[in-house]
């Protein structure tokens, strides 16, 4: 792990770094979990002569990602909070524009279930944030799978092909990192977006696959010099071959890390974009959005502004916690501590 | 080194030529701003014609391009499209406000995240430790925008309650008195700066605790203690000189992103900067003005760039570029 990393704490679009990406270097891993008690417990079998169960180097990944307690924890509420997203139509109370003068500006309350009040026309927030989950969570699925699609495409063959592609590809994309962000979604929701979350989700990706790219690109640049893909082009594979089955799965670390982060980011920056009044219009609910709706009421009704804003927190909280622990699980070597 | 900056020099121009045939290209072809003038009925077929003559829209877009650059450099990105007002009186104003609430996170930043970093690193695993590093992943998955309002919502309560008057939650300025001027002005960027620096403080502390971490277990700090020197002597010139190297060239990397945490924090606190006049004229789909401002923000991050990497250079000289 030399080489790879060099992207890593590089700038994304937004000049936001990647969490705890000062941590690459650390020595402090815990003793306590991980590569040194499997190794433990290999020694083991073989001293009381017991039979070794081989396990893929996946498996070994998934053991240290169970056991990072935060990790799972944060997977399990975010499963739960994605999940009632994803079931809107049947978890929540009430339609999210259903109008209802008689309950406008009820406060939080367990009387008919308005969990998180009600605003000036009676709409329940608690339903208006379950469905404004949903789009969030489908505009960051998009944008995810779009950029790292874009990200590894691009890395891998700048990396794998060196020489001037390299440098052209790499050129390129410094130069999207030169042009400030969130002005550049702005400018391209503005004229481009029309208020379609699927829009938007496409112009977010269009600009997030940079930090991935220079990812991938340093893995390739060290992994094609490997003795493993020498065998591979002695034994006629061609160069997509090497580069997808043999390559990649070896690069898959970061990869994921990365892409679990940009989940986050993406509903981030989609959040400020729809506040800003440039992202998600109207009728489609949004995080952000319902957060500027409640901010000229803010004042009376501060359960508008509140209750949105820490999902969101809630949601992004908890990738990034998963975000560290597959880093932890899949790349040892990098392991940080929360 | 002095070649390295030379070279360093002469390699942003063509990366700012690149960056503003890219800004032109893709605004222009995105938004196309006859299209919305036909479709005001306010907007006679006469100033169609003058505004499409004037700004030579009837061109292709490298013909434009060329235009563009040549009324950028000689008179200073010359007009809007639907007003006379010259783009950089406008850009004079506003930009010095922003530069005020960037500059001031950015200080508030550095400051508070190597103060915590540090104290986070010579504390390994302590509960200080623990409650920063916790604190600087709340940092990173909050929304910028809603933490700003969450305070102005507070400070306006405070104020209404009790009268007293901490901070103020919007404008620049409320009087012109000169003698309290300064302190107004503080009073008024006090929220929106503390908004700004969240997310860089969360970065900064990372950051710092990692180098410190690092540098701290190295072996000429083991040289340095071994010898009896105090520990804090071993620690501040020792240690965090050296610490501090990354975190002065990720701080000078980071204007990209607290000039867009500045659009934010700028709109909600109604600061006349950089942001709002972007917003505006990007809701009555003025390009010219927005390329503008894309140009010259893309300008100085590439400016910072520059001086991360000759401050990089300067202050760790393993590094050498020649």
């Amino acid at each position: 792990m030399t080489d790879d990393r060099k992207g890593f704490p590089a700038v994304d679009p937004l000049g936001m770094p990647p969490l705890a990406v000062g941590d690459t270097a650390l020595t402090d891993a815990p003793p306590a979990h991980g590569s040194a008690t499997v190794s433990d417990e290999l020694a083991l079998a073989y001293v009381s002569g017991l039979e070794v169960k081989s396990r893929s180097q996946w498996a070994y990944a998934r053991r240290r990602f169970v056991r990072h307690r935060l990790a799972m924890i944060s997977l399990v509420v975010l499963l739960v909070i994605l999940g009632a997203g994803a079931a809107a139509d049947w978890i929540a109370p009430y339609a999210y524009d259903e109008i209802d003068l008689e309950n406008s500006g009820v406060g939080p309350t367990l009387d008919g279930r308005h969990y998180f009040g009600t605003d000036v026309l009676g709409r329940d927030y608690f339903s208006r944030v379950i469905y404004g989950i949903r789009t969030s969570e489908r505009v960051a699925l998009i944008v995810a799978s779009l950029a790292t699609l874009i990200g590894v495409l691009v890395g891998a063959i700048a990396g794998y092909y060196g020489r001037w592609i390299d440098n052209v590809l790499m050129r390129f994309t410094d130069l999207v990192l030169t042009l400030p962000g969130l002005a550049v979604l702005l400018t391209a929701s503005a004229f481009l977006g029309n208020g379609n979350q699927y829009r938007v989700a496409v112009i977010l990706a269009l600009l997030f696959w940079t930090t991935l790219a220079r990812i991938v690109r340093g893995s390739f640049l060290s992994l094609r010099e490997k003795e493993y893909v020498e065998a591979a082009r002695a034994a006629g594979s061609g160069d997509l071959r090497i580069m997808f089955r043999h390559i990649l799965p070896n690069a898959m670390g970061p990869i994921i890390v990365n892409a679990t982060l940009i989940i986050g980011l993406a509903i981030l920056i989609e959040a400020a974009l729809s506040f800003l009044g440039f992202g998600i219009q109207p009728p489609t609910p949004a995080l952000g959005k319902l957060i500027s709706d409640g901010q000229d009421v803010a004042s009376q009704f501060w359960w508008l502004v509140t209750f949105p804003g820490l999902t969101i927190v809630l949601i992004v909280l908890c990738i990034n916690f998963i975000g560290d622990g597959l880093r932890d699980a899949l790349d040892p070597t990098q392991r940080t501590r929360a | 080194m002095f070649t390295f900056i030379l070279r360093r020099l002469l390699y942003s121009i063509p990366v700012l030529v690149a960056a503003s045939f890219l800004i032109f290209a893709s605004v222009s072809a995105v938004g196309s701003p006859l299209q919305e003038l036909r479709l005001n009925p306010l907007i006679s077929e006469q100033t169609l014609q003058n505004i499409t003559e004037r700004k030579h829209l009837d061109e292709p877009i490298p013909v434009r391009y060329v235009y563009w650059v040549q009324d950028a450099l000689t008179d200073k990105f010359g007009t809007p499209l639907f007003v006379q007002t010259p783009i950089w009186d406008d850009l004079t104003r506003v930009i010095p406000h922003t530069l005020q609430l960037v500059i001031m996170a950015e200080l508030l930043a550095i400051l508070i995240g190597v103060l915590v970093g540090v104290y986070s690193a010579i504390r390994q695993y302590s509960i200080f430790d623990y409650s920063a590093t916790m604190a600087s992943f709340v940092g990173f998955a909050m929304p910028a925008f809603w933490l700003a309002l969450m305070l102005q919502i507070l400070f306006t309560e405070v104020f209404l309650n009790s009268g007293v008057r901490v901070f103020y939650t919007s404008g620049l300025n409320s009087s012109d008195n000169t003698c309290t001027f300064c302190v107004d002005r503080v009073q008024h960027l006090a929220i929106p700066v503390i908004v700004l620096s969240v997310l860089s403080i969360a970065q900064y502390t990372r950051y710092m605790r990692a180098s410190m971490l690092e540098v701290i277990n190295s072996d000429y700090i083991r040289t340095a203690r071994a010898k009896g020197l105090a520990e804090t002597r071993v620690t501040l010139r020792h240690a965090l000189r050296n610490a501090l190297v990354p975190v002065v060239t990720v701080s000078a990397l980071n204007f990209g992103g607290l000039i867009g945490g500045a659009i934010i924090t700028e709109t909600i606190f109604q600061l006349d900067g950089m942001g709002p006049y972007f917003i505006n004229n990007l809701l009555s789909q003025d390009v010219y003005p927005v390329m503008a401002w894309l140009m010259i923000t893309a300008t100085m991050i590439i400016i910072f760039n520059l001086i991360a990497d000759i401050l990089y250079g300067y202050l760790d000289p393993r590094i050498r570029y020649d």
